[in-house]
């Protein structure tokens, strides 16, 4: 699904992020990327959503070279990127209204465009129909997350890429969106690229994990977390051990 | 503000008129009840046609300014490189008092509506300008970006963020410039002018000694310059529910 070939990316300021990196998703994997603040995860997410692009080396998605940001891959960020003068249903719809103003014309929107599309059946899959009508400043930072979810889905991506997309929010809204964000993995066949700074996530959401270091990152490692397809994972022995595995891996990477 | 309140604020001033009246006793300050009744004779007369003409005058200006601001605005609030060029232009012009530019442009504008067009359209365009071209520049890249991630080039990103962005920022422009717009063009109708309210006061206050007639005329020019400011609070409540909902 993704192939990062011999990628090397610098910051305007000539930090060098990335250095001859080369990484593999397959379809249908769960990823979560794991790494310190600074270690490039937020700058490999935009790479992949076709928002940057590499000094060298190629990115490939779905067998393309990717050159602007595709219309099968959703983006979720950590705040949400909703408009804030747009109802709940407006932003939800943001997505589809970008393509009909554009239409099909296989750059900004896919060829096989319908306008037909709606965002109802999502609204109220992520329990938003009672919200539908009010503003992002007045609904809680889950709804929020679940609307930014529901806008993403609506365009029916094959590759879904979140920016640490649940940190602002609490434990159990933090827990419920994440069970969530697994069933709808499922539900649409999707290939997940999750970015987070937090172990306990990672372990969760990763059927695999990838660890980044302190740039410049060059050698790509890779956890193994088969686990996570177990029921009841969160509370298993497993799940600790994994945690607690992630956690002196990234104490490693940091400098002392 | 609930309406009952700005009744009783209207009500309040009149009361101080008529006070202040009284305490003074000459015929400069007459009681509100003869201005009204002036006001009255005046709406028969040429006052309509004075206040039609003031009234024009601002709102051509208003939509010459948000016409040619408003895309000025948003173009510099995306580029850096442009605003760097502009900006300190912007920065020396922008606190300038625009009224004393009613001279030049009078030179240049000669007779007629143009003068005073354009002197009001100066003091909107800076205002609308500067508010929009921040408003722009502050919108947060990761919202322009997660737009960019749904498929959105320059002309939706205009079209759904940048747009509908400034809409509040020229509101707020227009509601706090649009006093300073009615005092300008008083200004600018007396002279070389024999329409308008500002010649109307001028009129009937230096020239003819009507001063109940003057004061219908100063109540007639606040009454545009309050009407405009309710229209467009009126507005920025119908076409900015959100700002007051957070």
């Amino acid at each position: 699904m993704i192939a990062l070939d011999s990628l090397t990316y610098a910051h305007s300021q000539g930090n060098l992020i990335f250095e001859d990196y080369s990484w593999k998703v397959d379809q249908g994997d769960a990823w979560a990327v794991l790494g310190p603040s600074g270690c490039g995860k937020t700058t490999l997410l935009y790479l992949l959503a076709g928002l940057r692009f590499p000094g060298r080396g190629q990115i490939f998605v779905d067998g393309q070279p990717l050159s602007r940001p595709r219309p099968h891959t959703g983006l979720i960020l950590q705040d949400y990127g909703l408009l804030p003068w747009a109802t709940v249903r407006q932003n939800a719809e943001l997505g589809l209204r970008i393509r009909s103003f554009y239409g099909p014309d296989g750059k900004h929107s896919p060829e096989d465009f319908r306008p037909d599309v709606e965002v109802d059946p999502w609204l109220e899959r992520l329990g938003l129909v009672p919200v539908a009508d009010k503003y992002p400043g007045q609904i809680s930072g889950g709804q929020r997350q679940r609307t930014a979810i529901a806008r993403t889905l609506a365009l029916k991506p094959d590759l879904l890429l979140m920016d640490e997309p649940f940190s602002s929010l609490d434990a159990p809204t933090r827990e419920s969106l994440q069970n969530l964000t697994l069933e709808l993995k499922a539900e649409e066949h999707l290939t997940l690229v999750i970015v987070t700074h937090a172990i306990e996530e990672a372990a969760v959401l990763g059927g695999k994990i990838l660890l980044l270091q302190q740039p410049p990152n060059r050698q790509t490692i890779v956890i193994e977390n088969p686990g996570v397809q177990e029921p009841d994972f969160r509370n298993s022995k497993e799940y600790f051990d994994q945690c607690r595995e992630l956690r002196s891996m990234l104490e490693e990477t940091q400098p002392s | 503000m609930k309406r009952r309140d700005l009744l009783l604020a209207i009500l309040a001033l009149i009361v101080a008129w008529q006070i202040a009246a009284w305490v003074v006793r000459r015929p400069i300050l007459p009681p509100p009840l003869e201005v009204a009744a002036a006001f009255i004779t005046g709406l028969q007369g040429d006052l309509v046609g004075h206040f039609l003409v003031s009234l024009w005058r601002v709102i051509a200006s208003t939509a010459l300014a948000i016409a040619v601001a408003a895309p000025a605005g948003l173009i510099l609030g995306q580029s850096r490189r442009l605003n760097n060029i502009f900006s300190p232009v912007i920065y020396l012009v922008y606190p300038i008092p625009k009224v004393v530019f009613v001279p030049i442009v009078l030179l240049f504008f000669g007779l007629g509506d143009w003068p005073k067009i354009v002197i009001i359209f100066l003091i909107l365009f800076f205002q609308i300008l500067v508010l929009v071209r921040d408003q722009a520049a502050g919108l947060r890249p990761e919202l322009v970006q997660s737009v960019r991630s749904l498929g959105a080039g320059r002309r939706a990103l205009f079209r759904f963020v940048y747009l509908p962005a400034s809409l509040p920022a020229i509101l707020t422009a227009l509601r706090q410039s649009v006093g300073t717009a009615v005092a300008v063009l008083y200004v600018a109708e007396l002279y070389a002018t024999q329409r308008g309210l500002g010649y109307y006061i001028y009129l009937n206050g230096s020239t003819l000694f009507n001063y109940p007639a003057m004061y219908a005329g100063i109540v007639a020019m606040s009454i545009l310059g309050l009407s405009l400011y309710f229209t467009v609070d009126w507005m920025e409540r119908r076409v900015t529910p959100w700002q007051n909902k957070y």
